[in-house]
């Protein structure tokens, strides 16, 4: 309900059974941002936004806002907006009666009451359907009524699970600009699960990544998106491309990999001395097919499957190696093309392989036939 | 017309009906339908006209001399004065049991059982019970005269009581299994939305659960009603039948097989069946003002 300057998790942990869902997230959120917790399926997300809601009790750790403990109050207590991925609308409630539960529930003036709700039936135009029920509005509609039900209270923290994940492409972009658009023009702090990256990278000033219950990196979309933190946080931000590989030759954040046969320059990621078993991560838009005369990191290929997607072409590619790449670009091209790859050695990342049970769904690899 | 002229109508025809919601498969009701038809409407309207052709009078007298007599006409008093309470008090005490049981938790399996097992032990074992326990020299009693609470045992057998302990104790497992599928039902993320919003958790019961449960209770009650205003065999053995617990049944029960005068004994089944029409027809009346649509749980 007060707004706070600061709401800080501090190794919050949650278990199922024997089975850990969220291992030590540590984060702290100031107030007016826009995170997204992002990761695959089953990775903890809901169960972060639950914790954080009060829908399930913390097996470890504890939440702060400013210098009071919350993780200890019950739901109704926190006065949180949850945006549930179902929407869990009220269904024999009208959309009014829905957007103004919060507010009802707070015992404000009758006048206050009616005035807001207006103003957030508005703020979402859904001003022709107030006296509907859920059961009888579309799929973007009942996703701005949870919307307005969940920000209509001024919550100080909203929280939002695949708001969107139930509803087509077009809506989904249009919906994206009008949750950023409703955070800003109401100030609000708003913490979004997805697992989508691109919605992730467009709404979010700061990124959480998790992996298997454990944050792997915090930051903001464009470190994110130029420099993942490890090949698994690189394999869900779009770099398509992963092969395994060892280095010749590491010098500084320079790395020499030996892969496929082929020697590849790249940016050093992380922690690996000479010799160590490497992953090297590519974007597909980082391939450029206009390689002939590059010296380095030239790889020779042939077209093998084109899939038409407006401006860009995404293609499939097998160098003469045998090893099979993902690029896209704007250049014709078509199957069964000889052409001259080229990644520029800024765009080429190495990480550390880490355990081989993990690496062992790559590329293959002359790593694998040591 | 080609070939394909027979078939096109004909799958035509199908679609309008399908759209009245009229479906050809229905046909395979027909056995079902011709065994309710026998077993179910035929002795309804055999009682029907044999209740309008007394052995003296005009074509009502049977009812008139239902309705003129107080000792017959109290029995339908008597009967709603213990159905009506029965049912209603299994519906609210199915309520906060089933909310509590709607989750999952250790044991569910075994309390379900316990609270369920009435069911089968039928009513004249439940009669038995109750003698045993709530009976002048039962348990219940003895304990109640050994800590010297009372001087004289409490009369809860033989009389309005012990009827009603009855029909509570065979009607409750019915309105608690109904009263947990409703809840189950009810999408269990709704109280967790409201609980975001703000609801304590007696809130989020009368705003969202209460409201998306109360047809299931409308229903439940109409069943346990009907159950209950039929009672015929507690009220014999653990009630006081020729007092006040002379309840509607007993009266047809009487003029059918102690008069044998059938066509009253209709009369008498069909001002019974009547009462229960108008009490149901109420309360569903009732339950058409809620909202009845998806609650999008389990189902
Ligand atoms: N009630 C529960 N009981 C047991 N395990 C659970 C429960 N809820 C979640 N889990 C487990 O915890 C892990 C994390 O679940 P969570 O729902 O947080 O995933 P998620 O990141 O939200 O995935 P998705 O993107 O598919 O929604 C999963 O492995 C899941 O199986
Ligand atoms: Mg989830």
């Amino acid at each position: 309900m007060s707004a706070f300057s600061q709401l800080r998790l501090d190794g919050v942990s949650r278990r199922f059974g024997g089975q850990d869902a969220l291992t030590d997230l540590d984060l702290t959120i100031e107030t007016g941002e826009f995170i997204a917790l992002l990761g695959p399926s089953g990775c903890g997300k809901s169960t972060a936004l639950n914790c954080l809601a009060g829908l399930l009790p913390l097996t470890r750790g504890s939440i702060w806002q400013d210098e009071r403990r919350i993780d200890t109050l019950p739901p109704e207590r926190r006065g949180f907006g949850m945006v549930f991925q179902s929407y869990a609308l009220f269904p024999h409630l009208t959309v009014r009666a829905n957007i103004a539960f919060g507010l009802r529930m707070r015992r404000l003036p009758k006048e206050e009451t009616r005035r807001r709700t207006a103003e957030a039936v508005r703020l979402v135009r859904l001003e022709d359907h107030v006296d509907k029920l859920p059961g009888q509005l579309s799929g973007g509609q009942q996703q701005r009524v949870a919307i307005a039900r969940a920000v209509v209270f001024e919550p100080s923290l909203v929280l939002m699970d695949e708001p969107l994940s139930n509803l087509d492409a077009k809506l989904r972009l249009e919906m994206r600009t009008e949750i950023r658009r409703l955070h800003q023009s109401l100030g609000l702090t708003t913490v979004y699960v997805t697992h989508d990256q691109e919605e992730a990278l467009s709404l979010a000033d700061r990124l959480v990544v998790l992996r298997e219950g454990r944050v792997q990196q915090i930051g903001s979309p464009r470190e994110l998106h130029t420099r993942p933190a490890n090949w698994h946080v690189a394999d869900f931000m779009g770099y398509r491309n992963l092969w395994r590989g060892r280095v010749a030759r590491r010098d500084g954040s320079r790395a020499t990999v030996e892969s496929s046969g082929q020697r590849l320059l790249g940016e050093a990621v992380g922690d690996f001395a000479d010799h160590a078993d490497v992953v090297v991560a590519v974007r597909p838009e980082d391939i450029r097919v206009d390689g002939a005369g590059e010296t380095s990191n030239a790889l020779s290929a042939t077209i093998e499957v084109v899939e038409y997607q407006g401006r860009e072409l995404a293609a499939e590619a097998r160098t003469d190696t045998g090893q099979s790449l993902h690029l896209r670009t704007e250049q014709r091209i078509a199957p069964g093309d000889q052409v001259k790859l080229a990644i520029d050695p800024q765009r080429l990342l190495v990480y550390p392989a880490g355990a081989t049970a993990e690496t062992d769904r790559l590329a293959d690899t002359p790593a694998a036939t040591r | 017309m080609s070939a394909a002229g027979p078939g096109r109508p004909s799958a035509h025809w199908r679609h309008r009906l399908a759209e009245r919601g009229i479906d050809r498969q229905l046909i395979l009701l027909v056995p079902a339908l011709v065994f309710v038809i026998a077993l179910f409407l035929y002795p309804f309207f055999y009682g029907l006209s044999l209740s309008f052709q007394p052995t003296d009078g005009g074509p009502f007298s049977d009812y008139a001399r239902f309705f003129s007599d107080a000792y017959e006409r109290g029995t339908i008093w008597i009967t709603l004065r213990i159905a009506l309470p029965a049912a209603l008090l299994n519906v609210l005490a199915a309520v906060p049991i089933a909310y509590r049981m709607r989750g999952r938790f250790r044991g569910k399996r075994l309390v379900t059982t316990l609270l369920v097992v009435p069911i089968t032990l039928g009513t004249v074992l439940t009669a038995q019970g109750l003698l045993n326990f709530l009976g002048p020299t039962g348990w219940f009693n003895r304990i109640l005269l050994a800590t010297h609470l009372v001087d004289e045992p409490v009369r809860l057998t033989h009389n309005y009581w012990g009827v009603f302990f009855s029909l509570v104790i065979t009607g409750f497992p019915f309105a608690f299994l109904l009263v947990l599928s409703y809840l189950s039902g009810i999408d269990p993320t709704l109280e967790r939305a409201a609980a975001t919003l703000g609801a304590d958790w007696r809130r989020r019961f009368t705003r969202i659960t209460l409201p998306l449960l109360m047809p299931g209770l409308a229903t439940t009650f109409c069943l346990t009603f009907v159950l209950a205003f039929s009672v015929f065999p507690s009220a014999v053995l653990v009630g006081n039948p020729a007092g006040e617990t002379r309840v509607i049944s007993l009266a047809a029960y009487q003029a059918a097989y102690e008069q044998y005068d059938y066509p009253y004994a209709s009369a008498i089944a069909m001002i019974m069946g009547f009462v229960e029409l108008v009490v149901i027809a109420v309360v569903l009346a009732a339950r058409s003002r809620f909202y009845t649509g998806a609650t999008g749980g389990k189902g």
